[in-house]
């Protein structure tokens, strides 16, 4: 039967399990969205900004372990698009990004809403596609969703220019993918697999660094089979954060520059570094050179090019981390590391991740701490970027896999209320929780339309300290205190949430923390929180810029307070 | 580190978009290519790359992964230490008259290098070697005057039985 290139783009992503799309509509994606009303089964989300419609796929994919699906038009639909697949690109995220283009006979005409997106998104996106003739379009979705969610996952960007979404032609899903180019080992060498097993039998102070990798490859039943049969602490990257439980007794915080300084100094004091699923960020390393100068480096990773990038490596393992770990373990004995485990738990004691104790001001801090108590550390959490994401990751504990959504790679400030929406759409039956700065929160804040539209249950808690508190934080410490661009203004959070019909809170003092934390948890449906938070307060610990982790800066401040910890096995 | 000279093949699918693929690839990590030359190779719908690349033993090897990682390269590997023919040509237009042409046509034909034309004032000389020898040639003539040069930047294959790649 003949269908036109609409047709059979709805045909195949039916196919390939997508049953919702995140997008806008514009000129040269019209006969497109004219075939979705043949196609009820395909939800279809309209976001305020093409960039939003990236963000939530990528939020989607995120939660659903599926590719996430956004559609936009040609030109500025197209180019809007970019951060969001940049963002999906550096966080290893299957998203399929279907753009309209202008009919066949106009490109290269610099015709309206022209832009080269193909070539524009080359760096961007794992691969990309402009679709020359409609008789093309099943096998380019077959072939973009394959190479989208194998390997290392990625955003994958098809073009179709107007025409071809009209023309008929025969419907045939059937041919086989032909790609002698693309070919992922997805299991270990067995010889590597043997050598990292001798490594780790050796090792007096071995930790784990577990990245997004584990989550990706939903590898967490292996990596606590491996962390609990040889007793080996599980340090976790930004990205990698909800590998392990929180509270488990080897989960030992995360690294890097906001990481915590017990995590960091164990790096430092460590004999070997297991690093799974990870690719040795700067953020994540500090100095390069100072980076675990006492260890040797097994590293798994499905992406050959990340061995051997940043870090030099005693024991490489190309392929898929579950697989990796399912054949590794077999290998490995079941061992203690009694001095070490003590060791440990002293430079916990020692360097613990405290919080300034203020009783009469609302800190950030305290905020994520009793959002993390009022749901268990079970919900979804979306951050955007700046302070507020690095506290939501050191003190949110998550006690539920692959709950952290956050932008590591691309550090994309508005990603979180997009992102959001395409959890909540992902996850509709669970808590989803976006915690917003003010600042990062003002870039996509257009989405509460949406969130309206789409009666999305979302809860939103912005840390509003009037500042780009990063940033400020920054001028703070390296640029004399200099607040150039920082000191940033509002709306009235409350009312514009209210103009959506969302209801909301002002919360201005520390007791009403935890009533509003409860009061926005038992409502149905979206709420708002905007917490007036402690202006200038920072975030520590840091690795300052350039030094390495061992470096790491502790709070300055003398009136601590340590919540106490909950270990269980 | 040590830099040197490394000799990249590559089995590309002869697509739209591959060159710019791989030239992108290069300028945005920041790998200095010395040359490319890009044609047909033995199997339908697959170019054959070489590619000279500048960089230490680390370096060349992200290049090597980071081209593997394209979807329509097929297959990357770097000949620089095994046993090779590499060549280029290159033609070279030189300023000549009546008392320099014989003592030009005598350092082409030691180059075993051929003369492709003649006009009043210049010679174009078409040679064939490895770098070396063309940068050797050119040397020599260029105390007469070059007027024009155009090289095809290296291509490689291993001696013997074996495929090179």
């Amino acid at each position: 039967m003949k269908m036109t290139g609409s047709q059979i783009l709805c045909e195949s992503l039916i196919k390939e399990g997508v049953d919702v799309i995140f997008g806008i509509l514009g000129g040269s994606i019209l006969p497109l969205y004219d075939t979705l009303t043949e196609y009820p089964q395909l939800r279809h989300v309209l976001v305020r900004h093409e960039q939003a419609a990236a963000h939530a796929a990528e939020g989607y994919a995120r939660v659903t372990g599926k590719p996430g699906v956004c559609f936009a038009t040609s030109g500025p639909g197209a180019t809007n698009l970019v951060t969001g697949i940049a963002n999906a690109f550096l966080d290893s995220t299957p998203v399929i990004a279907v753009t309209g283009q202008v009919a066949t006979p106009f490109i290269g005409k610099d015709a309206f809403q022209e832009i080269d997106i193909t070539g524009i998104t080359l760096p961007i996106t794992k691969h990309n596609y402009l679709v020359s003739d409609a008789a093309s379009v099943a096998q380019t979705v077959k072939e973009a969703f394959y190479v989208a969610r194998s390997g290392r996952p990625g955003p994958i960007l098809i073009d179709i220019p107007k025409d071809i979404q009209v023309n008929p032609v025969e419907f045939d899903y059937s041919a086989k993918l032909v790609m002698p180019g693309y070919k992922p080992t997805v299991n270990g060498h067995p010889t590597q697999l043997k050598k990292a097993a001798k490594l780790i039998a050796e090792a007096q102070r071995p930790v784990i660094i577990a990245g997004h990798g584990v989550i990706i490859s939903e590898a967490y039943e292996e990596l606590k089979e491996l962390a609990e049969k040889a007793q080996i602490p599980v340090i976790s990257t930004l990205l990698g954060i909800s590998s392990f439980p929180g509270s488990h007794i080897l989960s030992y915080g995360w690294l890097g520059m906001h990481g915590m300084a017990y995590s960091n100094k164990a790096i430092d004091a460590c004999d070997l570094v297991i690093a799974i699923g990870m690719r040795f960020d700067d953020r994540a390393t500090g100095k390069v050179s100072g980076f675990a100068p006492r260890a040797k480096v097994i590293h798994i990773d499905i992406d050959p090019a990340e061995i051997g990038k940043n870090v030099k490596v005693d024991v490489p393992i190309v392929g898929d981390v579950r697989n990796v770990l399912r054949s590794m373990n077999k290998y490995i004995e079941t061992m203690q590391h009694e001095e070490w485990m003590a060791e440990l738990e002293e430079l916990r004691a020692k360097h613990p991740l405290s919080v300034p104790d203020c009783s009469d001001k609302i800190l950030p801090q305290y905020v994520i701490h009793k959002i993390c108590q009022a749901t268990d550390g079970k919900a979804t959490v979306v951050t955007g970027v700046g302070q507020h994401q690095m506290w939501t990751a050191q003190y949110y504990t998550f006690n539920r896999h692959n709950g952290l959504l956050t932008s590591g790679g691309l550090g994309t400030m508005g990603f979180e209320l997009p992102a959001s929406v395409g959890a909540a759409v992902g996850r509709p039956d669970e808590d989803i929780w976006c915690i917003a700065g003010d600042g990062s929160f003002q870039m996509t804040m257009q989405e509460l339309g949406t969130i309206a539209q789409e009666n999305l249950n979302i809860k939103i808690a912005i840390m509003n300290n009037g500042y780009l508190g990063m940033v400020r934080q920054w001028q703070e410490m390296f640029y004399g205190k200099r607040y150039m661009a920082t000191p940033l203004g509002g709306p009235n959070f409350v009312k514009l949430a209210e103009a959506y019909c969302i209801p909301a809170l002002d919360v201005k003092r520390r007791e009403d923390v935890e009533p509003a934390i409860q009061k926005a948890k038992d409502h149905e449906g979206c709420f708002l929180l905007n917490f007036i938070v402690e202006p200038e307060e920072n975030v520590y610990p840091m690795v300052p810029p350039g030094a390495s982790l061992a470096e790491v800066m502790e709070t300055p401040r003398k009136e601590v307070l340590t919540w106490p910890r909950k270990s269980t096995l | 580190m040590a830099t040197q000279k490394h000799t990249i093949v590559a089995l590309v699918l002869d697509k739209p978009g591959v060159f710019n693929r791989i030239s992108s690839l290069f300028r945005r990590r920041g790998f200095n290519m010395e040359s490319i030359a890009v044609g047909h190779s033995e199997l339908p719908n697959i170019s054959r790359v070489t590619i000279v690349v500048d960089g230490s033993t680390v370096q060349v090897e992200q290049v090597r992964k980071q081209l593997e990682k394209n979807i329509d390269v097929v297959k990357v590997t770097d000949i620089t230490l095994r046993d090779t023919i590499i060549r280029e040509l290159a033609l070279i237009k030189v300023h000549a008259n009546s008392t320099t042409r014989s003592e030009i046509i005598q350092i082409v034909d030691i180059f075993r290098a051929k003369i492709v034309d003649v006009s009043g004032d210049s010679l174009t000389v078409e040679v064939t070697g490895d770098t070396p020898k063309v940068d050797t040639l050119y040397k020599l003539l260029k105390v007469f005057g070059i007027k024009e040069i155009a090289r095809t930047g290296c291509i490689a294959m291993t001696r013997g039985d074996n495929a090179s790649i």
